[in-house]
């Protein structure tokens, strides 16, 4: 089943599919290790909501919902 | 021979730093920008070697200042080696930078850092497989431990002197026809292999420096249809390098077991950024920070110590201070003590010159010097947030506030700093990523109410209604300056700062315990540019005023009323009459300290008080019982209440200092940005000091109005509701 790591819940586990995101963005993630076939933890939310923390690659990102939605995953 | 220092942020590229230069490193700033630039020489080889440190980068894309400085810089430059220092703890992500940086001609050292905090958790890297996979000499240091930093120069000192060839991941990657014909365009030129990878991202930077091959690399990439990634270039480079990172590299580290448990970090973060304490726990941190830094009653002992038990210079009397405020009381003692032996020793010479060198020269120098305990202390602090890898989490916690208002949480922390002095504020906005963040952030800076204002509002508050409301006006001008904040903020994200939102995708560095030695060590580095420049921006300015203030336009020394100062605060007082301090008798007197507050906020109050024939010092010594029934009390209610809070707002929101002005210049690197902030603030005084007074004046005018206003809104919304409604039933039919 794919959806966005936007959508993924704390502790879940998937692998990145596609990066959608444009220009800056979609650079920077990739740059952070957002590539295809990266796995990805979903860690938790801040405590207002938003950003999400997440484990790639051994280590703790943060990034917002809006630039979670452009990261597609395979659960 | 000259090295260049590259490397992650969060990889110990700092603290290499300080153990490879020590005392030799100057930091500066790049040319152009603000970011830092710091070298310095390692002395311990045959040669004297400077070493340059990169900002800290994750990648060489042509996004990031940080990374357009240091890829131009390694290309322009060619150091003669480049260290790589690399966070074991974290090799994939660190390792990417490496592919990028071993395409360059440069010969490349790989410093491995962070090795014990590896093997703590049991694992192990195979160095000696590393090393052959990547190419390039690889050293075990601990940065920290200053370990392994002799062999780490010996062995760049040796492969500097060899020549080296770039090399790129994808020469084994599936575009590797398409990457040689590029390749075969650049025809063995300079760096020819980094050039062709940047060709084929299509980065901007590349293809303005050679339109005529990015032609020619436009067809050929048209020939091959990569549809798995859309012919998104970028996106296929960045994922065959980390999957040439995943199958060669990363198999030289041995996990000892599968981390599932929580690390020690990961504890640490339950805890701070936990959904419902984390925010809590964030403010009594900051809390405390500041208590440290300004308090006069440490840990509020004042309340455990019975009244008049003890008086003892700098520490306190019947309560301690802060460190933050014994270091203000110990320069304070100094400078005072050297003013009065100036003075004594300048008695016999005229007048006017111990005048000029005791309250103009060096009051103007010790003011200066007066601010930098506090703001050292706050910085010190601050740095071991920063270190410890919290810094971040706050980001993370603020940014959802935050972002409604065009900022990231990463500017949480330079605001915050601005309620106790507004240079080290905006100095530190210069860790804001975008630039047009940074430019927001430091336009806000004013308003958020400094310490060097607490005496206006004190003053202020304890004598108008007989002090009564006190506390409600003093609360009532912070809140003042915060919503003038977010309507600002708001106001500029629609206007002269519109853009699309900073992207917000920030690592969380591992916690780990602040190097006490590592934040220290260029605390004063970090002040000195501040010191010089406010040092001559202020002292200068106060002679100025001084000179103002002392002599008529005859160049006779008169009492301030009928100074220079005096004459220009008459003429200029009508400018002042729209927002309600400009007229009457003492008009021209609240404008003068409102112009000397422009300088210095804590000149506001003591030029009320030259004003009202009382010492500048007393009146900010004395208590606002005391000052009940003195002359400033009748000069200050002499005007009218809302033109008293005006005369505030007018403070609170008018440029802060020249100190602030002086950073400001600094950061913004543009005359014509430093104008638009002036002016800003200027403008943004002026309208809601102007609004105070004639809502406070006409308060009953204001409300009619506002009940119109409100009914012909009202009026025309039904009017349009019928008019739609007819066009319904007139559509229906």
């Amino acid at each position: 089943m794919d959806k966005t790591l936007k959508e993924f819940i704390p502790n879940e586990r998937g692998t990145v599919k596609k990066v959608t995101a444009e220009g800056k963005i979609k650079r920077r993630l990739f740059d952070m290790g957002v590539t295809p076939g990266a796995e990805i933890i979903m860690r938790k939310a801040a405590p207002l909501g938003d950003p999400i923390e997440i484990t790639l690659r051994g280590y703790e990102l943060s990034l917002r919902r809006d630039e979670a939605a452009a990261v597609l995953m395979e659960v | 021979m000259k090295f260049a220092l590259a490397g992650n942020p969060n990889s110990g590229k700092t603290t290499l730093f300080n153990a490879l230069t020590g005392s030799t490193a100057h930091v500066g700033n790049w040319p152009g920008v603000t970011v830092d630039k710091k070298d310095g020489y390692y002395k311990k080889l045959s040669e004297k070697v400077q070493i340059v440190d990169l900002p800290g980068i994750y990648s060489l894309s042509p996004y990031t200042p940080e990374e357009v400085i240091s890829r131009n810089y390694i290309l322009e430059e060619m150091p003669d080696a480049i260290i790589n220092i690399v966070d074991a703890t974290n090799l994939e992500r660190n390792l990417y930078l490496t592919t990028q940086l071993l395409e360059i001609d440069v010969p490349v050292i790989v410093a491995l850092n962070m090795m014990d905090a590896l093997e703590r958790n049991g694992d192990s890297i195979d160095i000696e497989r590393l090393e052959k996979k990547i190419g390039v000499p690889v050293v075990l240091i601990s940065a920290l431990k200053g370990k392994g930093i002799k062999e780490l120069m010996e062995r760049a000192y040796a492969a500097a002197s060899v020549a080296r060839k770039g090399y790129s991941v994808l020469q084994n990657s599936k575009i590797k026809d398409m990457y040689a014909e590029i390749l075969s365009l650049y025809n063995e030129s300079d760096n020819a292999v980094f050039h062709t990878v940047k060709m084929l991202e299509a980065d901007e930077l590349e293809i303005a420096a050679n339109p005529s091959i990015a032609e020619r690399a436009a067809i050929i990439k048209s020939t091959i249809d990569n549809e798995e990634y859309d012919n998104d270039y970028e996106g296929i480079v960045a994922d065959a390098r980390y999957k040439y990172i995943t199958e060669h590299y990363s198999k030289a580290l041995k996990r000892s077991k599968s981390h599932t448990g929580d690390s020690r970090s990961d504890k640490i973060d339950k805890v701070l950024t936990h959904r419902f304490w984390g925010i809590p726990i964030f403010l009594l941190i900051m809390l405390a920070v500041f208590h440290f830094t300004f308090s006069e009653n440490l840990l509020m002992l004042a309340y455990l110590i019975p009244e008049g038990s003890f008086d003892i210079l700098i520490i306190g009397t019947d309560a301690i201070n802060s460190p933050g405020v014994m270091l203000f009381n110990l320069i304070d003692l100094g400078t005072s003590s050297l003013g009065e032996a100036v003075a004594a020793a300048l008695s016999s010479s005229p007048e006017w010159v111990s005048s000029l060198v005791v309250d103009g020269l060096l009051g103007g120098l010790f003011a200066v010097l007066s601010f930098i305990p506090q703001i050292m202390v706050l910085f010190f602090f601050l740095s071991l947030l920063e270190d410890s890898g919290y810094m971040a989490r706050v980001a993370f916690i603020m940014d959802r506030a935050f972002r409604r208002f065009g900022l990231s949480g990463k500017a949480f922390l330079p605001l915050l700093m601005c309620f106790g002095c507004a240079v080290p504020g905006i100095m530190a906005t210069r860790t804001l990523e975008n630039e047009k963040e940074r430019r927001m952030a430091i336009m806000l800076t004013p308003f958020m109410s400094c310490g060097a204002k607490m005496p206006i509002w004190a003053t202020f508050a304890g004598i108008m209604f007989a002090g009564a409301f006190a506390e409600v006006i003093v609360f009532g001008v912070y809140l003042l300056g915060i919503v003038v904040a977010i309507l600002s903020a708001m106001l500029l994200k629609k206007t002269a700062l519109r853009g699309e939102t900073p992207p917000f995708i920030m690592e969380l560095p591992t916690y780990h315990l602040p190097q006490l030695k590592n934040t220290g060590i260029h605390l004063w580095e970090k002040l000195k540019h501040y010191v010089i420049r406010a040092a001559t921006v202020i002292a200068g300015a106060v002679v100025i005023i001084w000179a103002l203030s002392t002599f008529s336009f005859g160049f006779r020394m008169v009492e301030p009323s009928d100074s220079m100062l005096g004459q220009i605060g008459r003429v200029l007082s009508w400018l002042f009459v729209p927002i309600g301090f400009g007229q009457g008798g003492s008009g021209w007197q609240f404008v003068v300290a409102a112009i000397t507050g422009l300088i210095a906020k804590e000149m506001v109050v003591a030029t009320m008080g030259v004003f009202s024939g009382m010492d500048g010092d007393a009146v900010l010594d004395a208590g606002a019982e005391d000052l009940q029934g003195s002359n400033l009390a009748n000069m200050i209610n002499g005007i009218s209440a809302p033109a008293a809070f005006s005369f505030m707002a007018f403070n609170l929101l008018s440029i802060p200092c020249m100190a602030a002005v002086a950073a400001a210049k600094g950061e913004l690197k543009s005359a014509k940005k430093l104008m638009a902030a002036l002016g800003f603030w200027m403008g943004a005084a002026y309208l809601v000091s102007a609004l105070i007074y004639w809502i406070g004046t006409y308060w009953w005018i204001s409300l009619i109005l506002v009940g119109l206003i409100g009914l012909m809104i009202g009026i025309s919304k039904i009017v349009k509701y019928n008019k739609l409604k007819l066009a319904k039933i007139k559509a229906n039919i």
